[in-house]
């Protein structure tokens, strides 16, 4: 993907449009599959692969690339969904998600599919991947940049918090983390599972760079992406405050599409509701 | 802590006389294999630019400390995070580096398991976990410090090769051969100096054991520091006119599955000698083969399903029946 200063919301808002309904196609061929978390994080994920990241399809373990490691592995369906847009494989693969056989494994696994940094789906390890990605980076002297995908619920993992520690010690300004705030956990309210907020001080105290914007500004995301990589001597942490389901309006805010696929029907209303 | 290290190592000393049954040793004198760990990684360094060494917080223990000051800037200090240890390490792999991620056994395969199974072992990544401070040996820091489950927890492990050094000279070359092999790698080393058992001409291969001497009545299957208490024991027996051989099945994971078989046909009985539970380690392994291939009586020596306690490590050996005389003793009651 070449590497634009300027971004075109209007291409980025309808590649996640695309990218929205790529998901909700593959989840409902699937029958099973995490909705909710694929689509809050739709629009930070579209800014990363079609405007910031510099990444090769054609060579997918070219040197020089920025790295993407989704710590919330079960939004695999993005993942896979922006993959097959940037043209690391067939787009009919999507319709294989979770089949046996299928190298679109429920969560991500790297050894079985092309553009997958690291097996991820056991929450609370991509940042300490990353932060060792960064130092790798570093020690190489590229220029490469690292991207990492966490989930709110997931940093109650206590794991999140060394990793943070070390991003800062180690003064990874190479590595940007952006957290999908979507407030949902699969067993209710983040806030009443276990209270998170408040993200932006905590994240402060830890020594990084906060940016705090709204995750569905494409504006905002890409303006957030652009000032991380000003930020030197220290991580940067974009804390995108989203909605679950976002862009399916009866999926909106239902902490019971966490973990649920849609319906034909379900699906059905949503591509006309998203405009197919 | 400190003190009681410097201690009971002038003990085990004193305690632990060279050896000099096993013809073409003990010229490597007495070190721990920890002490062999931090020499190796240093000339290893010097070799290989992508070598990085990762602790957390226990580099004076591990002898990392030794690579930290020759390579600073390949360093990392991770503090008392040994899960982010596990994904550091894994991540500095994915861009090429030969990562080395040090710290004692019982965190280091407890505390970061599942990281070392979701990231390391499933994605196949070039890490080697290699851990000191495992089993008893490890003396007056007591249970919470000992690990007799580490090799259970790593053996289960789908990609996870396992290695258990007998000695200093072992452990040297076992990070040099791992150096060069792709792949997740777990290898097990002590806190106490012992003695140099193995020949000088010794070659170590993955999954490859050393047989000392192959016995008619009884064989002995040790790893780690039981190697050189089997060797006593098969002495002892060879003047009591029991043929008692010795292996230094020192590749836990994938285990040389066919000496082993060679062996369950040459003798009547075999015994399993390690500084581990007798649940998932060594013996387990070894029973897991033969009594689906060739079913043998087998006693197993080790940690009976138990944790270990403070005191001196000569002193908590015998505690615990770790000693040539037990391994003497439950061989003559098997075979008499």
């Amino acid at each position: 993907m070449m590497h634009t200063d300027t971004p075109d919301i209007n291409f980025l808002s309808k590649k996640a449009k695309t990218l929205r309904i790529e998901i909700l196609k593959m989840l409902a061929d699937a029958g099973s599959g995490h909705t909710g978390g694929s689509l809050s994080a739709a629009d930070i994920v579209t800014a990363l692969y079609f405007y910031k990241m510099r990444h090769n399809p054609k060579d997918p373990k070219w040197i020089e690339r920025d790295r993407f490691i989704l710590s919330k592995g079960h939004a695999a369906p993005l993942l896979y969904a922006v993959l097959a847009l940037s043209g690391y494989f067939d787009r009919s693969l999507l319709k294989t998600l979770r089949k046996l056989g299928s190298p679109l494994q429920g969560h991500p696994c790297s050894k079985m599919l092309q553009g997958v940094e690291i097996s991820t789906g056991s929450l609370g390890q991509g940042l300490s991947i990353a932060n060792g990605v960064a130092m790798g980076l570093k020690l190489d002297g590229l220029k490469s940049r690292v991207y990492c995908l966490l989930g709110d619920g997931e940093i109650q993992e206590g794991q999140v918090w060394e990793a943070a520690m070390t991003s800062s010690h180690y003064r990874l300004d190479n590595l940007c983390a952006i957290i999908d705030n979507n407030g949902l956990q699969i067993d209710g309210y983040c806030c009443d599972v276990m209270h998170i907020e408040p993200i932006v001080d905590k994240w402060e105290a830890f020594g990084w760079h906060v940016i705090d914007i709204n995750g569905h500004d494409m504006k905002a995301i890409t303006n957030a992406l652009y000032e991380a990589e000003t930020i030197k001597g220290k991580p940067t942490m974009i804390v995108a405050r989203t909605v679950k389901g976002k862009g399916v309006s009866f999926f909106e805010g239902k902490v019971q599409y966490h973990g649920i696929a849609p319906t034909q029907e379900e699906l059905n209303m949503a591509l006309k509701e998203i405009g197919d | 802590m400190e003190i009681g290290e410097h201690l009971s190592e002038i003990k085990s000393e004193k305690q632990n006389p060279p050896l000099s049954i096993v013809k073409g040793c003990n010229k490597g004198g007495f070190i721990a294999t920890r002490d062999a760990y931090g020499e190796a990684l240093l000339e290893l360094g010097k070799k290989r630019p992508e070598v990085v060494v990762l602790d957390a917080d226990l580099s004076g223990s591990t002898k990392t400390g030794k690579f930290a000051k020759a390579f600073p800037d390949r360093f990392y200090n991770l503090g008392v995070s040994e899960q982010d240890l596990i994904g550091t390490a894994s991540g500095l792999s994915l861009t090429g580096k030969l990562p080395f991620a040090s710290t004692f056994a019982v965190f280091e395969t407890g505390r970061a398991w599942e990281q070392i199974r979701q990231t390391v072992c499933y994605s196949k990544l070039n890490v080697k976990l290699v851990a000191t401070h495992s089993g008893i040996t490890v003396g007056e820091d007591g249970a919470s410090h000992q690990a007799v489950e580490d090799i259970a927890l790593m053996r289960v492990l789908p990609n996870m090769t396992v290695i258990v050094p007998s000695d200093g000279c072992e452990t040297k070359k076992v990070i040099n051969v791992i150096a060069d092999y792709y792949g997740p790698v777990y290898v097990r080393l002590g806190r106490a100096k012992v003695p140099a058992v193995m020949p000088d001409d010794y070659e170590f291969k993955i999954g490859n054991a050393h047989v000392f001497h192959m016995g008619r009545d009884a064989n002995i299957i040790a790893s780690g520091i039981m190697v050189y208490k089997s060797i006593e024991a098969s002495e002892i027996l060879r003047n009591d006119g029991i043929d008692v051989g010795v292996i230094n099945m020192s590749t836990v994971k994938p285990l040389d599955t066919e000496l082993l078989l060679e062996t369950s046909k040459s003798c009547r009985l075999i015994v399993t000698a390690e500084e581990h539970s007798i649940i998932g380690g060594l013996g387990s392994a070894v029973c897991e083969l033969l009594s689906e291939v060739h079913p043998v009586k087998i006693c197993r020596i080790g940690i009976k399903d138990d944790f270990g306690c403070s005191g001196p490590p000569e002193e908590l050996l015998k505690l615990y029946g770790l000693t040539p005389h037990n391994i003497v003793k439950t061989i003559k009651e098997a075979i008499i």
